[in-house]
């Protein structure tokens, strides 16, 4: 697009106050978190000199590498379950003709919802005086409530349904933009429909699937408020350990030191994801 | 093989809504306990006599509303920038504020807060929750925008200048008026975002700035009464009807 | 001999249209034969018809002999070229050809695959994928991954139309060598009159869902049945409910004596096409007819000009009468 000097003048205010922005309210904060990474822990909690790596050192602590693997462990299980429940149902709207939308719409609007009332239905029916519970001892089939509740499943129960929305619509999209005519042709040279799904469809998803991957897998990796509402603070991921750090440690510079390599991780992803969209995906 | 895909298509989406559903059945059970009692409105009632949770949402208003004038204004004026000519650095920053996790931005904000507040001799409350549901929501404003951007044609502002106007005028009226409906689409998900948001909310609100999700959340833990159940039905009817009316106007 | 693929009665309608109304044909064995029509008159919905991807409402779709109105695409002994070529993008030209042999589970298959290729001469491309080869270059891959599978019809679907028009004019010929190969009856689909003519042993035409003529091609040009066949297949000159092509209207600027009909006229223009020059006239009855003459001609007796008062003739025989 011709930009002449006027147009030129008209941007540069106008981008004024994001670069404002980016500069007080996104730079500055994480340029803040990378400093204090590399500060000491005070004696009442503050922080001040020497510098000192100690902070990344301690990720590599049996304990700290294990919440770590365990983060990447669940992001994993959350992303292949969303993959495989969230994998038929794009497939399921893509061939819904004139009611995509609506089926479209059904997927996104509960996201769109409160993220914390989503997390409080599962509490909701998951607590040992929950719905299930209480339902299941009603009709007598067990006599003390079970634990659906504080533990590993319940977090990556959340994960998935917090999340699968991530999957479904990058999926989705590839599978609306294959061309009906590679399946007819699969189907006129002799494929039936399964053979037509393993040879033809999912090879072609694969960008789709790659993307909605990512963008499942990212904020998984990063989660807080699932892991502490569902894993009742036995369930401890790298989210909850940056959050405890700032508020009951009170080891701001070591909570500094995980965030900034949890955000190194976040930007690997990224990069992977800026690479496949390349490759013609979207 | 269109069958199976049907029922399993069913059964997903049973997943996806029953959990908000049963959620909003017994928001109207009458006993406190999850056994279902009769019908009652009384949980209802008790939200508005609740003041906590009658002064969290008033301060939940008031964060989303400041918060979403300023992050539509400063949204839209950059996705038009950066519509002119784009920039790298600008575009990567908006990007990467959207998948970085929320801890992680809360924390760089309080972080940011706590050190200037060295010089600025603030101290936290509505005001800093709500430059931090500037920090996240501007990036959403963006995205929308840019999208209806892609399908306005430069043309049209080529041939206002053409006729005399100056670029500013162009834009005041040609492309704004144009912009209007993406601009109520953004503002009406900035408003969800951030009335929503706990996490962020959390790590910068003050002492007496507490929002509706800070109020709901603590009661979750609690595992307190059904006025959880009761609020959660509203938001969830008041925040759907949003959405629905944004895409709506988005489509237009 | 019993026809390769039979059509009785064939109707398919939908929500808003009858696409193809009551058809019947049979298509005999080893041919090259065409359904001809605009767009719109069903032609396609017919090829969907045969190949299994539509139902038909009601009427029956024979192959050899047997309905196979029950039988689903990949149960048919058909195969189709589709119009943009439908090539598996994430496989390479050798995969393509070699996936109906693949699901089929036939044996030599590497054995089979290199004599299409050579059969439509791409050998060296096995391992290039689709978006590395040409149009024309794609539509053989198409071409050889159907014919592979030695179908008893090869469907193609407006296969010429995608391609620019010089390289149209060569696959032509090379279709109808291919056919001539091969011996497998093609049932081509188009709306190009040129293309029908040229390339078939004999061809139908179609019209709002139905067939208004069947016959080779120089029966549907010179000899054609209704008006709409006359005016789809080339030009006509309407003069008095008589049709005639303007290759055999001629112009004389004398009466002619030979016993042909005339007209009188006046020149209105004249249009040089290079190999021929079409001279438009105007009819005292009002009717426009266009002639066409060879080049020489027209310089033979001079050329003619806008206003001229002439005669429009011709020979009887070469009328086209309609009921």
């Amino acid at each position: 697009m011709k930009t002449t000097s006027g147009w030129e003048r008209l941007r540069a205010w106008f981008l004024l106050p994001a670069w404002i922005w980016m500069a007080v309210l996104f730079a500055a904060p994480f340029a803040i978190v990378v400093i204090y990474s590399l500060l000491t822990r005070g004696a009442y909690g503050g922080l001040g000199l020497p510098w000192t790596a100690e902070n990344y050192q301690r990720l590599l602590d049996p304990l700290y590498l294990g919440i770590v693997l365990r983060s990447f462990a669940m992001a994993a299980a959350a992303t292949a379950i969303c993959l495989l429940l969230g994998f038929p149902l794009a497939l399921f709207i893509s061939r819904a003709g004139s009611h995509k939308n609506i089926y479209l719409q059904l997927v996104i609007l509960p996201f769109w919802t409160s993220f914390l009332v989503r997390l409080y239905a599962w509490l909701f029916l998951l607590r040992d005086t929950g719905l299930i519970n209480t339902a299941l001892q009603h009709l007598g089939l067990i006599h003390d409530p079970l634990p659906l509740l504080y533990n590993d499943g319940a977090v990556l129960l959340g994960l998935v349904y917090g999340y699968l929305p991530f999957m479904v619509l990058p999926v989705y999209a590839t599978l609306e933009r294959l061309d009906p005519a590679l399946v007819e042709a699969a189907a006129d040279l002799g494929s039936k429909p399964w053979p037509t799904l393993l040879h033809v469809i999912l090879p072609l998803s694969a960008p789709g699937v790659r993307a909605g991957s990512i963008l499942v897998f990212i904020p998984a990796l990063g989660a807080y408020l699932t892991p502490d509402l569902l894993g009742g603070g036995r369930t401890v991921l790298i989210g909850n350990l940056v959050q405890n750090q700032f508020t009951t440690a009170r080891d701001w510079p070591f909570g500094a030191s995980i965030s900034v390599g949890l955000m190194a991780l976040v930007g690997v992803l990224v990069l992977l994801m800026l690479r496949s969209e390349r490759e013609g995906l979207v | 093989m269109k069958r199976w895909l049907g029922l399993y298509a069913a059964a997903v989406y049973c997943f996806l809504h029953l959990p908000l559903v049963i959620l909003a059945v017994f928001s109207f059970n009458s006993s406190r306990f999850t056994v279902w009692q009769g019908f009652s409105l009384h949980w209802y009632l008790a939200i508005f006599q609740d003041r906590q949770l009658g002064e969290s949402a008033w301060n939940s208003v008031i964060v989303a509303v400041a918060a979403t004038i300023l992050s539509t204004a400063a949204g839209t004026l950059c996705a038009y920038g950066l519509w002119k000519r784009g920039s790298t650095l600008l575009s990567g920053s908006l990007y990467l504020s959207l998948v970085t996790p929320e801890i992680v931005m809360g924390i760089s904000l309080l972080a940011l807060f706590q050190w200037s507040f060295r010089w600025l001799h603030w101290r936290m409350g509505l005001h800093t929750v709500i430059l931090a549901h500037v920090a996240f929501s501007i990036a959403y404003v963006v995205i929308v925008i840019a999208a209806r951007l892609r399908t306005f044609s430069p043309a049209l502002e080529e041939a206002a200048l053409d006729l005399g106007a100056t670029e500013w005028q162009a834009f005041r009226f040609v492309t704004l008026p144009a912009l209007l409906p993406g601009i109520v689409a953004a503002a009406l998900l900035a408003l969800t975002v951030s009335f929503d948001d706990y996490v962020i909310t959390s790590m910068v609100a003050g002492v007496d700035s507490e929002t509706l999700p800070m109020v709901i959340y603590a009661m979750a833990r609690r595992g307190a009464s059904p006025v959880i159940n009761a609020i959660s039905a509203l938001i969830v009817v008041v925040f759907g009807a949003l959405v629905l009316i944004s895409e709506r106007v988005r489509e237009s | 001999m019993e026809s390769i693929l039979e059509l009785r009665g064939l109707v398919k309608l939908f929500p808003n249209q009858r696409a193809v109304d009551g058809i019947s044909l049979k298509i005999p064995r080893g041919g090259f034969y065409s359904l001809l029509g605009p767009s719109g008159c069903g032609k396609t919905t017919t090829l969907r018809l045969i190949a299994g991807f539509e139902q038909p409402t009601s009427g029956e779709v024979l192959l050899d002999g047997a309905v196979v109105n029950a039988q689903k695409p990949y149960q048919r002994n058909v195969s189709t070229v589709f119009q943009n070529y439908a090539l598996f993008p994430h496989l390479t030209a050798a995969d393509n050809i070699a996936f109906g042999l693949k699901r089929k589970n036939q044996s030599g298959i590497e054995r089979k695959v290199r004599e299409a290729l050579e059969l439509v001469r791409l050998t060296g491309k096995e391992l290039s994928y689709p978006a590395q080869l040409s149009g024309g270059e794609r539509q053989r891959v198409a071409l050889a991954r159907s014919l592979v599978l030695q179908p008893d019809v090869l469907l193609l679907d407006e296969p010429l139309a995608a391609l620019d028009p010089k390289l149209r004019k060569q696959m032509r010929l090379e279709l109808k060598e291919m056919q001539r190969r091969v011996g497998i009856t093609f049932l081509l689909v188009t709306h190009d009159q040129e293309e029908a003519l040229s390339m078939s042993d004999q061809l139908a035409v179609m019209n709002a869902g139905s067939i208004e003529q069947v016959g080779t091609p120089q029966d549907v040009y010179l000899r054609p049945s209704t008006r709409f066949v006359a005016g789809f297949l080339g030009a006509v000159n309407w003069i008095d409910g008589i049709g005639l092509r303007p290759e055999v209207t001629r112009i004389s600027r004398t009466l002619p004596l030979n016993g042909g009909r005339f007209r009188p006229a006046t020149v209105t223009g004249s249009v040089f096409l290079g190999n021929c020059v079409h001279v438009l006239t105007r009819l005292e009855s009002g009717e426009d007819a266009v002639a066409e003459i060879p080049r020489d001609d027209t310089y033979k007796d001079g050329a003619y000009q806008a206003g001229e008062r002439i005669h429009v003739c011709w020979n009887p025989s070469d009328e086209m009468i309609f009921p």
